[in-house]
């Protein structure tokens, strides 16, 4: 759900912490994270307290500043579209934790149809 | 009295006066003396390393010109290196084996430099101690019952102890300044795309710079000379000129300008923290610099931005350990959607999945505007200040961190508390402006004689700059004179 913040709000007013074990299970979700069922409260009251720290940032005006995504110069960067030696096949599945000849293996991605 | 400098190493090796086996198999026992109760190294390879010795002394005889023959460097084990594991401090990657060399450590063996081991870290870099390895913690050479600093920890101590005059770490709102502080030695972070990250295992891609940690600043600026400059591999490496950072040591500070910023003076600071930078300023105004009063006002919103904007990185960088290529797979899953989740709940340490887990929340659907987007244009007023600060001045001078190094485990309980030792480092970051930390005096806590640091912040490419003031900084403090505890075992 959204949460939108006025400019005027001041965080230290903000109360409670916003994010709950649901919160947590569904955020670890979308990440792809195993979490045990008993680290949830901890998680979500330490997540809860650093979300709370950056709540600071919700005070300032920024209607008419651009957002910075990086540090650069922004700008794409091609390399003529040569073909060239890479890494070897062999060598890319080198660390592979599972193998099957030439490929990757990994377990089933979807269902038997019923 | 101190140990070789990078710069003396290769000078007598290229002389012959020294081999690079002699260098390289004096370094060796030296780990092998003290690295047990330091922690500075997770993989050293005594055969590898003396090979390659033996090869820089070939290039010598047959006449090659090596600016840095023979000599020993440590690096930072989130950097590929061939024939060494690459953990990051994880168990996610404790047997891969990276295929290729990252571009910095190709420059440095082209160089002549000797790899002698892969240091210590943060897990995927992720913190300020070193604690967070899922190995060992590093520990500080001037104090054993304190931390190096981190992530880069291994690195710094590596370095203050004189088994290795030159290291290589990665500094995304810190890591490698603010061991340096702690640790005693130089440290750089170069400006945003100044070293191509090729072959650096990525943490938050908009943050992460690899610079070197060493004794003096002359080193400093040899090691960054040598790692600089333009790299296809990576697109973000600017092709940028650059000048010949050693040779530009010898042009005279007089007349420049450095700017003191109130905000980086504040009451979180300790008092001898700030007397020691203050006594930098003042050898810097004997050395004709005139120093000014700057204002970076948005200074306190820094280390908000920076949690946002490198765990929103993070978050997605990491997405590619699942368990799948390459890297530890959890086993006996039924399904790939478990393959990938168990995988990343074993292979990942509680302060990695706690940030994938924050970033992930700041990126997701009804919460982007109002963290990560906010958190950009904050950003941007951030870097404007610096912009602002450098029509005052041509650098700004401040303290790298409010404290002299903290004990292990003063703060690994509380992560909020950990992420606040980042509170004077990460602004630099978010600009992409480079930092050069450079130790100018000692703080005593509960007994221990502690460096305290100071850091230099300058505009876009100003790495010249900076090292020039840091030489002079150097040349006052006289801190570069004496040698940790543990370095005067194996000097």
């Amino acid at each position: 759900m959204p949460r939108l913040h006025g400019p005027a709000e001041r965080p230290e007013t903000r109360g409670e912490p916003m994010i709950d074990r649901k919160e947590v299970e569904h955020v670890a979700r979308l990440a792809r994270i195993a979490v045990p069922a008993e680290e949830l409260d901890r998680l979500a009251g330490q997540l809860a307290a650093i979300v709370r720290y950056v709540e600071s940032i919700q005070g300032l005006k920024l209607d008419n500043v651009a957002p910075l995504s990086h540090g650069g110069d922004a700008s794409d960067v091609f390399r003529a579209d040569e073909p060239r030696p890479g890494l070897s096949r062999e060598d890319a599945l080198k660390g592979a934790p599972d193998r099957t000849d030439d490929h990757f293996r990994v377990p089933r991605v979807l269902a038997e149809p019923t | 009295m101190p140990s070789s400098t990078a710069v003396e190493i290769a000078k007598a090796v290229q002389s012959g006066a020294r081999s690079a086996v002699d260098v390289v198999s004096e370094r060796l026992a030296a780990i092998e003396k003290i690295d047990g109760r330091l922690g500075a190294f997770l993989g050293v390879d005594r055969n590898a390393a003396l090979a390659e010795a033996r090869e820089a002394d070939r290039r010598v005889k047959e006449g090659e010109r090596l600016p840095l023959a023979g000599v020993p460097v440590a690096i930072k084990d989130n950097l590929c290196c061939v024939g060494y594991a690459c953990t990051c401090g994880s168990r996610m990657l404790e047997t891969w084996r990276p295929p290729y060399d990252a571009t910095v450590v190709a420059r440095l063996k082209a160089a002549g430099a000797v790899v002698i081991g892969k240091t210590n870290l943060d897990e995927f870099a992720m913190g300020s101690s070193c604690e967070n390895s899922a190995y060992k913690p590093t520990r500080n050479p001037w104090d054993l019952a304190r931390t190096p600093g981190g992530s880069s920890g291994g690195s710094a101590a590596a370095v203050a102890a004189a088994l290795a005059p030159l290291a290589l770490g990665s500094d995304t709102g810190g890591s490698i300044r603010q061991p340096a502080a702690f640790s005693g030695v130089v440290g750089f972070k170069p400006t945003y795309g100044r070293v191509s990250r090729y072959g650096l295992v990525a943490f938050a891609s908009s943050l992460d710079q690899i610079g070197p940690f060493a004794r003096t600043v002359e080193d400093a600026a040899l090691c960054t000379r040598i790692i600089a400059g333009r790299d296809e591999r990576d697109a973000t490496s600017a092709d940028q000129p650059l000048d010949d950072l050693v040779a530009e040591l010898k042009t005279p500070v007089r007349g420049l300008t450095i700017g003191l910023p109130d905000e980086y003076f504040g009451d979180a600071v300790d008092d001898d923290v700030k007397a020691a930078v203050t006594s930098a300023a003042k050898a810097l105004e004997k050395a004709g610099v005139q120093s000014v009063r700057v204002k970076l006002p948005h200074t306190p919103y820094a280390i908000p931005v920076y949690y946002i904007v490198a765990t929103a990185e993070a978050s997605s960088n990491l997405a590619r350990f699942d368990g799948v290529h390459y890297g530890r797979r959890a086993k006996g899953a039924a399904d790939v959607g478990a393959l990938f989740a168990e995988s990343r709940r074993e292979g990942f340490g509680a302060e990695v999945r706690r940030r994938i887990l924050l970033g992930t929340y700041c990126l997701s659907s009804g919460y982007y505007d109002a963290y990560y987007d906010r958190a950009l244009r904050v950003r941007s007023l951030i870097a404007r200040d610096f912009s602002l600060a450098f029509g005052q001045c041509d650098a700004v001078l401040c303290p790298v961190t409010p404290t002299p190094a903290f004990k292990i485990g003063e703060k690994s309980d509380d992560p909020l508390k950990m992420y606040l030792s980042d509170v004077l480092t990460g602004a630099c970051n978010l600009a992409g402006l480079p930092g050069l930390t450079v130790p100018c005096g000692f703080a005593t806590r509960d007994g221990a004689k502690l460096p305290v640091g100071a850091q230099l912040i300058g505009p876009r490419w100003s790495e010249s700059l900076l090292f020039r003031l840091g030489r002079a900084i150097e040349a006052s403090a006289g801190v570069v004179d004496v040698a940790s505890p543990l370095a005067e075992e194996v000097r």
